[in-house]
């Protein structure tokens, strides 16, 4: 038992631009959903109207809050007063919104003006029997992960390697109750100050001529990304298991693996 | 003293058989309410029979004529011996007349142990079916008898006349009890149905063809689940519809994904749903075909309990194997929808739990906040045209063809097909232009996965944007986009003349329009897409364009309204239930048995499944490309 509070954002498509759930957000939903049930407040802080707040209902939420506020204003203050308030174990939100300055800050703020720990780009949270502290997977570089113990409560956000998101249905998500509390919010000067257009790639640079690029076609590319460089390695035949056990060790040094 | 016998077991079972099927009908009520026209039915019920059935059973006319000396000879054998119940009655003529009609059911019921014993064909249920020959001969045989000797004065002994007697009545009370739940159910269920079906407009009187899915009323809120999760959730007369069936096994022949090895049965299937009717049993009496690779036993049914799930009678990847190709439909001689119900419980599946299959489920999200399935920005379904400068039909514009360009757009292969399909038009000066990136996704795949809210959202969205332009006709190289433009449409207000793209370039080739110069000269098979086939019932146009190109055609085993399907309807692609095989091989393995080296497709999705079944096959053109081909001009 342990009382989880979700922070949720209204998302943008890339392609479209069309309001949607958050995908991150989304994700920090479902893991929720997945912790032993007690009592899960989601919020949402800006437009109660938007209908893509209905798709976290449609995950099968039956109430979401929304601290209405208007465009442009700083949610951070009326987020951090209203979790005092609920005081939850946990608060879960995305590690990143798409739209607004999508800086992924706000989780910081808000855990610093709650005085709590922050734990970034989890993927898994299992709690123990006694509900005080819970194992968190957080998701490192290239694919790596690292095991943590933290003591409740504390703030995490979620990374997009968390197990996928519920698809949002329909009928839920029409029965889901909305309730509104109007706060007041400061301006958000740098974020009004913005100008926001969208992203586009940088046109890549072509190394014409250059080693693996470009003159040979693309058979040449394909095999110089795909064949083996031959000579590399040796090959032990019947070591000794010193001897095996210090290839072994000299491979992880030479790979950067030694521990630390 | 025979006689009376014989009359009173007659009269007892046919009460006993009619309180047994007043019992019966008290499980349709359960159903949801359905405006149904019972006396518009009652009257069309004999013509429903005599045309629409006996065209379905016609289709094996050994079939067709056991039913007919069967079950002519049965009831009119009832209504003699009704008649001759009546002791005033009794003449010599009238049991000389019982005698024959018992003798063309003898005839029949002979025809039907041969058919179960002898040719037993594998879609055929087994247990209580099995004993149906032997009931129905013994109920004529040893009535026959009796008629006879009646007929003749009563020359046989007292006690043989009444184990004859009871002879035939044990086949009557197996023949009438048959009526209320077992090998004849569809004599009496089969006609209730055909008064109340759901679909009127699909019989010979009405339309002929009604294969729109209904729209789901998302308006009210509180008017129950969105689709169904129970039993009970279907309409009373879909439930009927459910329990008229025979069990005759034909959909299970026709169905790609049980040939395929995937689990499903059409005919389990209904039966699942018509086991669910009652409290506490399981599907350990079926002895029909199973859904491939799934246990029997495993379940319990219930009016209340959930349909759907690992642990309910109907396991999702059953419900999920379907690609709604209709054969199943086209094939049931008790004109059960079976797709309508998979749709349904689809429906509930999706709207209420939001279980579609993982990769379905995350192409609808794309589709949601995107307006087509790929998640792709609605201003690049022109890129692959960009050298062709396709003229775009502004709101208020006008021009005379509208080509609706679908997802086929954004896919490699199909802009093949689709630039081949401009390049007729232009060749033939067709007034023709695109919406560009106005166009949004029909929604095909959307309601088809049960997603009735983005389907209804897409099609309101998409008929305002066609109301607000004028054109003559609508032309799409994408039958799934045909179908739904042209009958799911009408009822969210888009009603326009909408055509095929082979029926256009027929039409373009006939008026002269386009001119054959290089006859393609070459054997072609033709796979008739569902979408167009038996949902349109366009399979004309197709090889009137080939014929005209000069295509040498040949048909392959299975085509016109009984193709088999490419595997890629349904949003079967999506849902990707695995089976033993995949659909598209074995539709392949019938061009291959052809031994035509060209398969001439008209469908973004055939071209796609039939396109990636490993060579050697025979090369799959879209039958624009092959116009295009033959229609070069000569300088």
């Amino acid at each position: 038992m342990v009382d989880v509070a979700i922070l949720v954002s209204v998302g943008r498509h890339p392609a479209s631009g069309q309001a949607r759930r958050a995908p991150s957000d989304a994700r920090a939903l479902e893991l929720a959903f997945g912790l032993p049930p007690g009592r899960r407040d989601a919020l949402h802080a800006g437009d109660p109207t938007n209908p893509a707040l209905r798709d976290y209902l449609g995950m099968g939420l039956e109430r979401l809050t929304v601290l209405a506020m208007a465009e442009g204003r700083d949610p951070t203050d009326a987020l951090a007063a209203r979790l005092r308030g609920l005081s939850p174990g946990i608060i879960l939100t995305g590690n990143q919104a798409e739209g607004g300055e999508d800086s992924g800050m706000l989780p910081y703020v808000v855990a610093q003006a709650l005085g709590l720990a922050i734990v970034p780009d989890v993927v898994a949270i299992a709690l123990d029997a006694e509900g005080r502290t819970a194992e968190v997977v957080q998701a490192l570089a290239r694919g790596q992960r690292r095991a943590l113990r933290v003591e409740l409560p504390f703030v995490a956000t979620v990374h997009p390697a968390a197990p996928a998101a519920r698809p949002s249905a329909f009928g839920p998500a029409r029965r889901g109750r909305i309730e509104v509390v109007p706060v007041d919010a400061p301006p958000d000067a740098f974020l009004t100050a913005c100008a926001a257009r969208p992203w586009r790639d940088r046109p890549k640079r072509l190394s014409v001529g250059a080693a693996g690029g470009g003159t040979g076609g693309a058979l040449e590319r394909l095999r110089a990304a795909t064949e083996a460089k031959a000579g590399q390695g040796r090959v032990l035949v019947e070591p000794s298991p010193d001897e095996a056990a210090r290839a072994i060790w000299d491979y992880l040094q030479e790979q950067g693996m030694q521990p630390r | 003293m025979v006689a009376a016998a014989l009359s009173t077991v007659t009269l007892t079972v046919l009460l006993v058989g009619l309180a047994l099927a007043l019992v019966q009908a008290r499980r349709w009520r359960a159903g949801r309410a359905a405006a149904v026209d019972l006396w518009a039915g009652l009257a069309a019920l004999p013509g429903r029979y005599l045309v629409d059935v006996h065209a379905v059973v016609g289709r094996t006319p050994f079939n067709a004529r056991f039913h007919a000396l069967s079950a002519g000879g049965f009831l009119a054998a009832l209504a003699l011996l009704v008649v001759l119940a009546l002791p005033p009655l009794r003449h010599p003529a009238l049991w000389g007349l019982l005698a024959l009609a018992l003798a063309a059911m003898l005839a029949g019921g002979l025809m039907v142990g041969y058919r179960r014993r002898v040719l037993r064909p594998a879609g055929l249920s087994g247990g209580r079916f099995n004993r149906l020959p032997l009931a129905l001969t013994g109920f004529a045989a040893a009535f026959l008898l009796v008629a006879a000797d009646q007929s003749a004065g009563g020359v046989l002994p007292v006690p043989v006349g009444l184990a004859l007697v009871a002879l035939g009545g044990w086949g009557l009370a197996e023949l009438v009890f048959g009526v209320w739940n077992g090998p004849l159910k569809h004599a009496v269920h089969g006609a209730l149905h055909l008064v109340a079906h759901p679909r009127p407009a699909r019989f010979h009187d009405g339309a002929g063809r009604d294969s729109g899915l209904r729209p789901l009323d998302l308006e009210t809120a509180d008017s129950g689940p969105l689709g169904a999760g129970r039993v009970v959730d279907f309409a009373w007369n879909r439930l009927l519809g459910f329990d008229a069936c025979v069990q005759c096994g034909r959909c299970e022949t026709a169905c790609p994904a049980f040939a395929a090895g995937l689990p499903l049965n059409p005919k389990k299937l209904i039966q699942d749903l018509v086991l669910s009717l009652d409290e506490g049993g399981d599907d350990r009496a079926y002895t029909g075909s199973r859904h491939p690779g799934r246990p029997v036993g495993a379940a319990t049914s219930g009016p209340s309990r959930p349909l759907v799930g690992p642990q309910a009678m109907i396991h999702p990847d059953t419900l999920w194997a379907c690609t709604t190709c209709r054969a199943c439909v086209q094939e049931c001689p008790m004109m059960i929808e079976h797709v309508d119900a998979v749709v349904d419980l689809r429906r509930f599946q999706t709207l209420e739990l939001g279980a579609t299959p993982a990769k379905a489920a995350g192409v609808l999200e794309e589709l949601r906040a995107t307006d087509n399935p790929g998640g792709r920005s609605l201003d690049r379904r022109l890129d692959w045209a960009v050298d062709l400068r396709l003229p775009v039909l502004a709101a208020g514009g006008t021009c005379d063809v509208l080509l609706w360009l679908g997802d086929g757009a954004y896919d490699l292969r199909n802009q093949r097909s689709l630039r081949a399909l401009v390049l007729l038009l232009r060749r033939a000066g067709v007034d023709f232009a695109v919406l560009g990136a106005e166009e949004l996704d029909c929604g095909d795949v959307a309601r088809r996965l049960g997603d009735e809210a983005t389907f209804q959202d897409l099609a309101r969205r998409n008929v305002a944007l066609l109301n607000g332009r004028r054109f003559a006709r609508i032309v799409t190289a994408d039958p799934h986009a045909f179908h739904t433009l042209r009958n799911e449409y009408p009822a969210f207000g888009g009603r326009w003349t909408v055509l095929h793209h082979t029926a256009f370039l027929l039409e373009l080739v006939r008026s002269g329009a386009l001119t054959v110069t290089a006859p393609l000269g070459q054997a072609v098979a033709y796979h008739d897409p569902c979408y167009l086939g038996r949902y349109n019932g366009e399979t004309d146009a197709p090889r009137a364009l080939l014929d005209a190109i000069g295509a040498r055609r040949r048909e392959m085993e299975r085509s016109g309204l009984r193709s088999r399907c490419c595997g890629g309807g349904g949003g079967a692609p999506l849902t990707d239930v695995a089976g033993e095989r995949r659909i598209p091989d074995m539709r392949m393995d019938d061009a291959r048995a052809s031994g035509a080296p060209i398969l001439a497709v008209a469908c973004p999705t055939c071209t796609l499944m039939l396109e990636g079944v490993v060579e050697p096959r025979p090369a799959v053109a879209e039958i624009a490309e092959l116009v295009l081909a033959a229609t070069e001009p000569t300088r």
